[in-house]
């Protein structure tokens, strides 16, 4: 089973444009891994007509939840959405992070942009239980676009934030930041999900220094589930780079197989 | 429970209801969210002779009600097709027709000639109607001429029923149909996209990687179901319709004005299991309404007064 109809919101906060849900569904959590999405239908009817790609950004026993930014018609309606109300799922979908090998001691940089933030709860969690001393960079172009800081620390992770006005934390892109930090560290991996140009600059980062990288990549998706091949990226697979499916192939790939010139 | 069985002449299918190519993969995808016996058939995505790389993207865009798509026909092509793919289609009980393209006539005759040797297909739907592969969303099936001379081309080296796929982009369908049916075709499919542009006003580009695009969806169904009536008035051949069904009732309005069968598409990204709900609904208003058998449907739609 990889749909759930009627998965019901059983809990909700909102940061202006910012909403973190949580939703029950036994089914589609019990198969839940760090990196992988949902397909959230966000209205019945015809309009919007397809569903809307949203990474998971936490799971336990029998709930998930998703962090999101309005950016459309799509997820404004879904904004609207009320505690105890159901919604319709399909997932959760692709490939998550891989993280094989031995993490124990180990240092992992979780890097994330605005929304990007959002599937990298999730793998701090999953990264600190197989032993990883987990940092994260959380970056926005202001203070009001770095909402869930908090709950990072909360949650125990090591945090430091950018903003570009520098509003809160170091001023600046979260990409200079990790800059600045790699001049003094050398992680074992980094996590990095945010936007097209921040993830360039990133990958390039650990690509320079020969780090390895994992990057969860966003697209218009028509399905989700690799039917439309609507929501490819030129991605290497031992040849130079063909169009490959984010939502199958993907979303998370290594840094050195992600050809940016090509889209 | 109705008799949702439907008689192509060329092919029984079990129930009206197949998937329209480019919208349901090779249809292992949709194999975890759905049994593909409950379905009359797949049409699978269209099929080149070697591996094609698509276009550039952003490959989709979401209009009102609609989807305009310019996905390029990436594919595996047929060797692949042929090795990997159809010996797992052949377990399931179901029909597997097979769109297929072509870059130049003569490439429609081998991917032809190639598919007539493999085992598991029970027709070809001749793609002459894609409009995201060549400049301005030209095909074949945009000209009376070119389509009767490549399915009659196709007709000679095809060992199995053809169906031809039409194009909404032309000025006179019933004309596009004959010329299909002049050909040798079985049976004509109709509509494929209709040629769209969306506009990104702030960047003033297009939102598609390639210009121009396809659109499908809800927003096309009245455009489609006039397209099927027109086609199904002027040719003997059987017609399957397609354009938008979302729900049950929405095919029974294609076999009404004259489909013999239909194909669901953009609904299959939606819901993966869309085709059989709505293989279900036909049956359900068919129940309803005392109807023993769908095949009664076909063509009953009163123009009269």
């Amino acid at each position: 089973m990889k749909q759930d109809p009627n998965a019901r919101i059983i809990g909700r906060q909102t940061w202006g444009d910012f909403h973190l849900f949580r939703i029950e569904s036994k089914a589609l959590a019990a198969k839940a891994a760090p990196g992988q999405f949902l397909m959230v239908r966000t209205a019945e009817g015809n309009d919007p007509l397809l569903r809307r790609p949203i990474s998971l950004h936490d799971a336990g026993n029998d709930w998930l939840e998703i962090f999101f930014r309005v950016a459309g018609h799509g997820t404004a309606i879904l904004a609207g959405k009320k505690e105890g109300e159901t919604i319709d799922i399909l997932g959760p979908l692709g490939k998550g992070y891989r993280l094989e090998g031995d993490w124990k001691g180990q240092e992992a940089w979780l890097i994330g942009g605005g929304r990007g933030i959002a599937p990298l709860f999730f793998l701090g969690h999953v990264l600190r239980g197989k032993g990883a001393r987990v940092k994260v960079f959380y970056g926005g172009k202001t203070l009001a676009e770095i909402p869930i800081g908090k709950k990072f620390e909360s949650a125990g992770f090591q945090l430091v934030c950018s903003t570009d006005d520098g509003s809160f934390g170091f001023k600046g892109f979260v990409t200079s930041l990790l800059e600045k930090e790699l001049g003094a560290a050398t992680p074992a991996g980094l996590f990095i999900c945010g936007p097209d140009p921040m993830m360039e600059k990133a990958a390039r980062l650990a690509l320079d220094r020969g780090l390895p990288a994992q990057l969860s990549l966003e697209a218009i998706m028509g399905c989700g589930f690799g039917a439309c091949w609507g929501c490819v990226k030129r991605i290497k697979k031992g040849d130079d780079g063909k169009w490959r499916k984010i939502c199958e192939d993907g979303p998370v790939f290594a840094a050195e197989d992600i050809v940016w010139d090509g889209a | 429970m109705a008799d949702l069985s439907i008689d192509l002449g060329f092919l029984k299918l079990r129930n009206p209801v197949l998937t329209a190519s480019g919208t349901f993969g090779y249809g292992l995808e949709f194999t975890p969210f759905l049994d593909l016996s409950k379905l009359g058939g797949i049409v699978v995505k269209g099929l080149y002779y070697g591996p094609r790389e698509g276009n550039p993207p952003p490959r989709l865009v979401e209009t009102a009600s609609g989807l305009i798509n310019a996905i390029g026909l990436q594919g595996v092509g047929v060797e692949h097709f042929a090795a990997d793919i159809l010996p797992q289609l052949r377990r399931h009980d179901t029909a597997v027709i097979v769109n297929v393209c072509g870059a130049s006539d003569d490439e429609y005759i081998k991917v032809i000639e190639f598919l007539n040797e493999q085992d598991g297909i029970a027709a070809y739907e001749l793609n002459i109607s894609c409009p995201n592969v060549k400049q301005n969303g030209a095909c074949p099936a945009m000209n009376a001429k070119t389509t009767q001379a490549i399915v009659c081309e196709a007709r000679k080296r095809s060992r199995r029923p053809l169906i031809a796929k039409l194009s909404p982009n032309v000025t006179n369908i019933a004309e596009i149909a004959r010329a299909a049916e002049d050909g040798g075709a079985d049976a004509v499919s109709l509509i494929n996209t209709i040629l769209a542009l969306a506009v990104d006003l702030e960047t003033r580009r297009p939102k598609l990687g390639n210009v121009l695009g396809g659109l499908s969806g809800p927003a096309i169904k009245p455009i489609a179901l006039r397209m099927t009536y027109q086609a199904a008035q002027a040719v003997k051949i059987p017609v399957i319709g397609m354009g938008g069904i979302m729900t049950g009732e929405d095919a029974l309005e294609y076999m009404m004005v004259g489909a013999r069968a239909v194909q669901v598409g953009t609904a299959n990204f939606i819901n993966p299991d869309a085709a059989g709900r709505i293989a279900g609904e036909m049956d359900a208003w068919c129940d309803r309404h005392g109807i023993a058998r769908a095949s009664d449907i076909v063509g009953t739609l009163k123009t009269g007064r």
